[in-house]
């Protein structure tokens, strides 16, 4: 029965080959699949995929308000220091003491994207921008603070 | 009409008719010296430019599209930047050897032109030994390789080189096989008779299944013997960084790169003389407007395409399959081609003592 296996792996080895013809014969002949994005000449046509990951961003609406409550969640989260959670305490109209972030500072030059912190965020304060052209000639500027000043915490967010 | 052959007896009557015919022999020589070498250059720019295009959309890329419209300058641009680089040779090089090897590639290259029929009566030499011929001078670019191993002091270029000798000696076998099946349909080792034998359909189509076994023994054998992936052990990037040419820079690189290129050009118009019926136009039995149709055609252009075809069927390959081990590569050969070419063989003597085929 030698002879029958024999023959059986070539014929399967001529079949195997021909399904990885027949994919790259397929890609030649349509063109539509490349995904080649010609970067800078399409920069201002340029789509990104929905899960890349840019950069750490705290989104605000319209009157300048936040979801983020300072509960540092994100900056036990992060593996190597990026965030750093900066807290004060906001007198509320009844007259308790509220915490507040006073500044949420975002290292870009330490974040290594790994999106933990964004999962960490339990009021889903922060996310991830789809911005990529980070260079800046001085490196302090790198270092960001995510809320934008005079900023509120929304409310219903505890 | 118009015609390749026609230009040539032009010329050489032109030439008999203005010199004597010692100095007559000496330019055509030169004429067809430089035709070659211009023909070289030629290909070495048109195949870059098309394995690169071929790669790039086998890969869902877009390849070279900056250098000129759509990119088609791109090789120009780097055979400049090869010429104008230094060619180094290392220290402890053996430096005759070394400058030698990249020569004797091309040379070898050469050689194999002179045989092979561009279009209706026009080659260079009317060989009666033509396939013997062929066979016997590709064999010697073992030789070129085995010595840039060698000559480069380098533990990498004489592993490579040491792999395309292994790969090149087995493979010359079955690729030997391959093309004797044609030489026992047709009787004949001149490739001009193999082309006249085939006016009345390809071997291919003729030859019924021992033929078209032949043929893909043949394009996996010149494959491997042309040293191109899958069988590209001798270079393989990812192990030896680029086997028996590390060392190479500059020209000399770009004539092993040429020479591949040429090489790839040659085994495959040999191919499509052998299989394809060479520049012969493709006719379907008595439909006697569509083969008037197809003779309109130039010889040339039947010629050029089918090799091109093959070009392109070995770069398909190129970027389909991964690379082999050296064991598989070398099982592949001793354990399925020779066996399965030499079953060929009797099968296919069988088919021409007994007239089988058309």
């Amino acid at each position: 029965m030698f002879i029958v296996k024999y023959i059986k792996n070539v014929f399967s080895a001529i079949k195997s080959l021909l399904v990885g013809m027949r994919r790259t014969g397929y890609y030649f002949t349509h063109h539509k699949e490349i995904i080649t994005q010609q970067y800078p000449d399409n920069r201002e046509t340029l789509v990104l995929p929905e899960r890349f990951k840019g950069e750490v961003v705290m989104p605000h609406n319209e009157n300048n308000e936040h979801r983020c409550t300072g509960c540092t969640a994100c900056e036990l989260a992060c593996p190597n220091g990026t965030i750093k959670v900066i807290t004060k305490f906001d007198i509320t109209p009844e007259g308790k003491k509220k915490k507040a972030i006073d500044k949420l500072v975002y290292h870009l030059e330490l974040c290594t994207l790994c999106n933990l912190c964004v999962i960490a965020c339990p009021s889903d304060a922060i996310v991830m921008a789809q911005t990529f052209e980070h260079s800046v000639f001085d490196r302090n500027k790198l270092t960001k603070v995510l809320n934008n000043p005079d900023s509120k915490i929304m409310d219903g967010v505890e | 009409m118009w015609s390749l052959s026609g230009i040539t007896n032009w010329v050489d009557q032109w030439l008999n008719a203005t010199f004597n015919p010692t100095l007559t022999l000496i330019i055509e020589m030169v004429i067809v010296g430089v035709c070659v070498i211009s023909l070289f250059a030629v290909l070495g720019l048109v195949l870059v430019i098309m394995e690169r295009k071929v790669s790039a959309w086998m890969q869902i890329r877009l390849g070279p599209n900056r250098v000129g419209p759509k990119g088609m300058l791109q090789s120009f641009a780097d055979t400049l930047k090869l010429l104008v680089k230094e060619g180094f040779t290392p220290n402890g090089a053996d430096k005759f050897l070394f400058n030698l090897a990249p020569y004797l590639a091309i040379i070898v290259a050469m050689l194999l032109m002179a045989p092979i029929a561009f279009a209706k009566d026009f080659h260079m030499w009317n060989l009666n030994i033509g396939v013997l011929y062929v066979s016997a001078v590709s064999s010697i670019s073992v030789i070129s390789i085995l010595m840039a191993g060698w000559a480069s002091n380098n533990k990498y270029s004489l592993m490579g080189a040491m792999r395309s000798g292994a790969q090149i000696v087995s493979y010359e076998l079955s690729a030997g096989l391959a093309i004797l099946t044609i030489v026992v349909l047709t009787g004949s080792l001149n490739l001009n008779d193999i082309i006249q034998s085939q006016a009345n359909g390809w071997w291919i189509f003729k030859g019924h299944i021992p033929a078209i076994i032949a043929f893909v023994i043949f394009i996996i054998a010149v494959t491997a013997e042309t040293n191109r992936a899958p069988f590209d052990l001798a270079e393989a990037e990812s192990e030896l960084t680029a086997g028996f040419h590390t060392e190479y820079s500059g020209m000399k690189f770009a004539l092993f790169f040429l020479a591949e290129y040429v090489n790839v050009f040659i085994v495959c118009a040999i191919g499509a003389t052998l299989f394809l019926g060479g520049w012969m136009p493709f006719h379907i039995g008595n439909w006697q407007s569509f083969n008037h149709v197809m003779d309109f055609i130039p010889s040339s252009i039947w010629f050029m395409g089918k090799t091109f075809f093959l070009i392109f069927l070995i770069m398909w390959f190129r970027w389909t399959f991964p690379r082999l081990r050296i064991d598989q590569l070398l099982n592949l050969e001793w354990k399925y081609l020779l066996p399965i070419s030499m079953f060929n063989i009797l099968l296919v003597t069988a088919v021409a003592i007994l007239g089988w085929h058309f």
